[in-house]
């Protein structure tokens, strides 16, 4: 068994006694005060907890399968999240080329690319060439009614849904002296940071929180909730550092920052829901609500982490 | 055959899954195996594809969409999809033409046992209005077989997967909305059947208006 491998299964063993003890405490809340059913919070937490368990079942398979499973799983994740973004913007007929382009080509482009490891085309595909490509087709087809919104939303559409989402595989490419065939692992750093920090704001808001950070957007969102995840998550973080090319303190701070993203990526994408009138993205995921209530906070901290990475430890 | 045609079936809804990862809403009515026509809004080809898509297996298979005998008659393909694989009652919209009443042709799948799925507006609706006109072969219908119920079935945002003249479909997520089951009324005639029959299908449009703001 090499070291990525103990590595992993070592981390998988504590996500799965992490989730072995929630599931427990679901049952025993459920049991003691919602043996109806009638209890909409506990009912929701063990939807969540459940979902929980196939979420990190899917990505344990994609990280035995290495490079082409998380590239997969992530591609996937960018189309679910794109159908559902695309779902809530006003695009109109005229549109239709535009949006049929983002799904069909754009997104494949976008995950070939980073299969192939081309840094210098990945990262100015969406931010040059598919801001400039998505409005000459919108415009050929001379509807100018809300042109500038129609053509925003699906230029943010994609920055959020496969840009930003690509950057999460696009970790495995980064060339790290004598971190060489464990880039998996970064990988499972962010997404178990981010998660938990998501997960620890939650269970510290719960028994904590008292005033509301930003009750027009988000009235679950606590200062205490917020200090009390990002703090724990941060100290996770830190606690991972066996894992990672970094040090005790070096993973702490990107395990903050990570955690400070997904804390305002949450925050942005609720905005947006608000500003849409919905409460969740979509519900193929019982208890998260859709593809983008999950990775929300991913979203945000992917690129972040990429470039902190790549800036001051990747050779290439 | 057989197989081919449940194969065939397997791919189409995984397809159409994959699209617009369709989900029923039972709001009014619950997916019980009882003999129902269901009446919907038409503005796609693959409308009756998500009614099916979402139905529950065992209802799925007794359950029939009407469709025009013009449309899924003219080419191999289309036959074997409409015929083969979603067991389609063809009817012969055109009066001059056909041979046999509409209305007798849908009974006769009714008494068989299967469910039905109509569209009542009789064609695809491709003007900016929510809903068509309702033809009076629904009302016929229901006199003729006035034991079975009528659930009204909204389908949300299909229309802008695949706009009509568009080849390629763009994902977006669709609904699938059953409303209350209903009946004709003893006394009632045909503008007021099908004046309450299309509110109650409208009802349903707005409905999801008001819960996605």
């Amino acid at each position: 068994m090499s070291l990525m491998h103990a590595h992993l299964f070592m981390l998988l063993l504590a996500v799965a006694a992490f989730l072995v003890a929630a599931s427990v405490a679901g049952y025993i809340l459920e049991r003691r005060l919602s043996p109806d059913g009638s209890n909409a919070v506990i009912e929701n937490l063990n939807a969540r907890i459940k979902a929980w368990w196939a979420m990190v079942v899917l990505m344990a398979i994609a990280f035995i399968g290495g490079r082409a499973g998380v590239i997969l799983l992530f591609a996937f994740c960018s189309f679910a999240a794109l159908r559902e973004f695309v779902t809530l913007t006003n695009a109109r007929r005229a549109d239709h080329w535009a949006l049929a382009a983002a799904f069909f080509l754009v997104l494949p482009v976008q995950y070939y690319l980073v299969w192939v490891d081309w840094y210098g085309l990945y990262s100015i595909l969406i931010p040059v060439y598919a801001f400039l490509l998505m409005p000459i087709i919108s415009a050929l087809r001379g509807d100018t009614d809300h042109y500038l919104i129609r053509v925003a939303e699906v230029q943010w559409a994609l920055m959020i849904c496969v840009f930003c989402v690509s950057h999460v595989p696009a970790l495995l490419s980064l060339q790290i002296p004598g971190y060489e065939g464990r880039n998996v692992l970064l990988v499972a750093f962010l997404v178990v940071v981010v998660q938990l920090s998501d997960v620890l704001q939650y269970v510290w808001g719960k028994l904590l929180g008292r005033r509301k950070i930003a009750p027009l957007l988000s009235p679950s969102k606590t200062v205490e909730g917020f200090v009390g995840g990002v703090a724990s998550a941060t100290a996770v973080g830190a606690g991972l550092w066996w894992m990672t090319p970094f040090t005790i303190i070096q993973a702490g701070l990107l395990a903050l920052a990570i955690a400070l993203m997904g804390f305002f990526g949450g925050l942005v994408m609720s905005a947006i829901k608000r500003d849409r009138g919905v409460k969740d993205w979509g519900h193929l995921i019982a208890g998260h609500g859709g593809f983008i209530d999950r990775l929300d906070s991913v979203i945000f901290s992917a690129p972040i982490f990429f470039h902190l990475v790549r800036y001051w430890w990747s050779l290439t | 055959m057989y197989i081919v045609t449940r194969a065939a079936a397997m791919a189409i809804i995984v397809f159409a899954r994959f699209l617009t990862a369709v989900r029923g809403i039972w709001q009014g009515s619950e997916p019980v195996p009882r003999q129902r026509i269901y009446f919907a809004n038409h503005a796609s080809h693959g409308d009756f594809i998500l009614i099916w898509t979402v139905l529950p297996p065992r209802l799925r298979g007794k359950t029939r969409p009407v469709a025009g005998s013009d449309y899924w008659l003219k080419t191999p393909l289309r036959r074997f999809i409409g015929c083969g694989v979603f067991g389609a009652v063809l009817i012969d919209r055109d009066r001059e033409s056909r041979r046999e009443d509409p209305i007798e042709i849908m009974a006769r799948a009714l008494d068989a046992g299967s469910s039905l799925i109509v569209f009542p507006e009789g064609t695809r609706n491709e003007t900016d209005a929510p809903l068509l006109p309702f033809k009076s072969g629904i009302y016929h219908l229901a006199r003729t077989r006035p034991e079975v119920e009528l659930v009204p079935v909204w389908i949300e945002n299909l229309n802008r997967v695949m706009p009509k003249g568009e080849f390629v479909p763009v994902p977006l997520i669709c609904t699938v909305t059953f409303g209350a089951a209903m009946r004709l009324g003893a006394e009632e005639g045909k503008e007021a059947f099908l004046g309450r029959a299309r509110g109650a299908l409208m009802a349903l449009s707005s409905k999801l208006t008001e819960a996605n703001g």
